[in-house]
């Protein structure tokens, strides 16, 4: 993250220096989704249902959480139907 | 209830869970009348002993003024360089133990609040029982009981620096 | 009296449930939501009977107070920032159709960028559409304006909306010790008062209805006519409130150890009282200073400015909102009213404490000493703690 001493630093526009994929907003959780592939059935509700697209597929199918940008807020853990997320305390 | 004037107010540094939030009070005999954040204070009170790590908590604090931390940790046993008087309480156990707040995210204030009253004496502790007992959400006696039980356990160390 | 505990928002809902708002219009907004989820206990808990209107936007939530309005009922609603900049257009309608509604106004920074802290440029942003506008600078005197708004609002000879202003956090989340007064002396200092043009469904008639050009400006000149009429009845609402109450505030311009004072800082909100303590410290050390404080910006106390211009050696005019193309928002009236001075002094504009920049007691003392050192000098502004380049802040030594 850049510091700007003077307004003379400044882009002009307030403009984010760090692109978005590679700011990480894992600090804002508590606790963290926990997927258990065992009874997964690739529905993937929690891959349409994340608010911020945190859930990924990878290539062979299996919904990936991407622990970066996943602030933790369970609606993965909420809406699966084989109950196959759990949410574990981190803090 | 003491008489004097009270002023409270937080400072966030993001709208967000987790992130480190400072609250700034100032108490005086006559009115308050300065309405800004608070960057020398007399005291500083760190309810979460995590920020040790990341944050410089005496920033500002004046010298022969008063640190408290939530901790288990004696004073001494802490590195903090600082002159003045310092203390410590495990305010998290006694929250778990009397059931305030959740296993995960114990309320520990009102318990620092009687640590603070032993470690400043700004306020006394009938004052401030009193004023748990009638203002808590829930649990009015527990949290009291909280406050009376810090005041008795609290570590107060004169650090030299 | 009951002394309480509260933020200055909480503030706010204690007075308009005091004034028994008959319409409150909720839409929640950073920092202001805690105004209307506190009517909100009070409305469920019996306390307050109001009907509660959850609107979509803050423009529904002015639609909603100016229909209120339209049916003789005393309305209530608060914003912030980008909520009191959707409502612009309605503002307008709300003083042109004459609707005695009171909003309460958090003093937001204005986006982009993003900010929740303070300033002042919505609200100033908002000085052309007819509103009343008062700044507070604390939660007493919030819940009490707010009482007062209603007040001079309704008063038959004006007949305008108020916005009762309080800065974002260091009195919308500051807790202080307010006297909340009883309900039946609130009840006897504002009895609700009727507009006489109202929509009944016995007389159905027209509000607002296309108009030519051979009456809109009288229509227009009604308006400035009772914004001009509306300072001797702020003065008057004040004053009996300190009759009735014990408090009052001193009516439109509120004046600090200015009698004798060589400069004199005007400034607006908070950085007001911070700026007593800095009064006090100077005057300890010999320096004659004085502060006066805009309470009310609409209408504007301009002979009250003229006639202290009269008295000191310069002006200094905090802004607490940035000016563009010229000079800040309050120094620019200022200006315009010393015109007719009988004597005008030196004046500068500082703009500070802009996007919740702390107005510290430094800061107002380093601009005290600044204006001390001044000889000369007319409209010169600066941006006071801007960050500058190395090259520049060697110029201005």
């Amino acid at each position: 993250m850049k510091t700007y001493k003077t307004y003379a630093d400044l882009p002009g526009a307030p403009i984010a220096d760090v692109p978005t994929q590679e700011e990480s907003t894992a600090g804002w959780r508590t606790s963290r989704p926990v997927l258990d592939p065992k009874n997964c059935s690739k529905c993937y509700i929690c891959w349409k249902f994340c608010p911020d697209t945190a859930i990924s597929v990878n290539d062979e199918g299996w919904p990936t959480i991407r622990y970066e940008h996943c602030k933790g807020c369970g609606i993965c853990a909420a809406e699966c139907p084989k109950e196959c997320i759990v949410m574990e305390r981190e803090v | 209830m003491e008489g004097k004037d009270v002023q409270s107010f937080p400072f966030f540094g993001v709208e967000r869970r987790g992130a480190p939030v400072q609250a700034y009070t100032r108490i005086d005999d006559k009115p308050i009348r300065v309405k800004t954040n608070i960057y020398s204070p007399d005291c500083v009170v760190v309810l979460d002993p995590s920020l040790l790590k990341s944050q410089n908590i005496t920033v500002g604090l004046k010298e022969g003024g008063y640190l408290l931390i939530n901790t288990e940790k004696k004073p001494e046993e802490l590195a903090i360089a600082f002159k003045g008087n310092m203390a410590t309480v495990d305010a998290t156990e006694i929250a778990l133990r009397l059931g305030l707040g959740s296993k995960t995210a114990p309320i520990v204030n009102t318990a620092i609040l009687g640590a603070f009253a032993k470690l400043t004496g700004l306020v006394k502790l009938d004052s401030i029982t009193t004023a748990i007992s009638q203002s808590v959400p829930s649990k009015p006696e527990a949290n009291a009981a909280a406050a009376k039980e810090a005041f008795e356990k609290v570590r107060i160390r004169r650090m030299a620096a | 009296m009951t002394k309480v505990v509260m933020t200055g928002n909480y503030a706010q809902s204690y007075a308009s449930k005091l004034a028994r708002a008959q319409v409150v219009a909720a839409y929640p907004i950073t920092p202001q939501t805690s105004i209307v989820e506190k009517i909100a206990d009070f409305v469920a808990s019996g306390e307050m009977e109001t009907q509660y209107i959850k609107v979509e936007s803050e423009h529904s939530a002015m639609q909603a107070c100016i229909s209120a309005a339209a049916l003789g009922a005393r309305s209530y609603t608060a914003t912030s920032s980008q909520g009191l900049l959707l409502m612009h257009e309605l503002l307008f309608w709300a003083a042109g159709q004459r609707a005695p509604i009171v909003m309460g106004i958090i003093n937001r920074a204005v986006a982009p960028p993003w900010s929740i802290w303070t300033d002042h440029t919505d609200s100033m942003a908002q000085r052309d559409t007819g509103w009343i506008q008062y700044y507070c600078e604390s939660n007493q005197e919030v819940l009490d304006t707010v009482l007062q708004a209603y007040k001079v609002a309704e008063n038959p000879e004006i007949r305008l909306p108020a916005m009762v202003m309080e800065d974002a956090f260091y009195l919308s989340h500051t807790i202080e010790a307010v006297d909340v007064p009883p309900q039946g002396d609130v009840d006897a200092y504002i009895p609700l008062k009727r507009s006489p043009w109202l929509l009944d469904l016995e007389k159905p008639t027209r509000m607002g209805s296309f108009m030519g050009p051979d009456i809109y400006m009288e229509y227009r000149y009604l308006v400035a006519k009772a914004m001009e009429d509306s300072k001797k009845v702020i003065v008057e609402a004040d004053e009996e409130y300190g009759r009735r109450f014990g408090r009052s505030y001193g009516g439109l311009l509120p004046t600090y150890r200015c009698d004798d004072a060589d400069v004199v800082l005007l400034t607006i909100g908070t950085a007001s009282c911070t700026a007593m303590e800095v009064v006090d410290e100077l005057r300890k050390e010999g320096k004659k200073v004085g502060l006066a404080r805009m309470r009310v910006f609409r209408p504007f106390p301009g002979e009250e400015i003229a006639k202290l211009a009269s008295s000191v050696r310069a002006i200094g005019v905090v802004d607490r909102s940035w000016g563009f193309g010229h000079r800040g928002t309050m120094f620019t009236e200022v200006a315009g009213s010393i015109y007719r001075a009988k004597s005008r002094p030196l004046m500068k504009d500082y703009i500070t404490g802009v996007g919740g920049r702390d107005i510290t007691p430094q800061v107002l003392r380093d601009i005290y000493l600044d204006l001390l050192k001044a000889r000369e000098g007319g409209d010169e502004m600066e941006w006071w703690g801007l960050r500058r380049p190395e090259k520049e802040v060697n110029r201005n030594a």
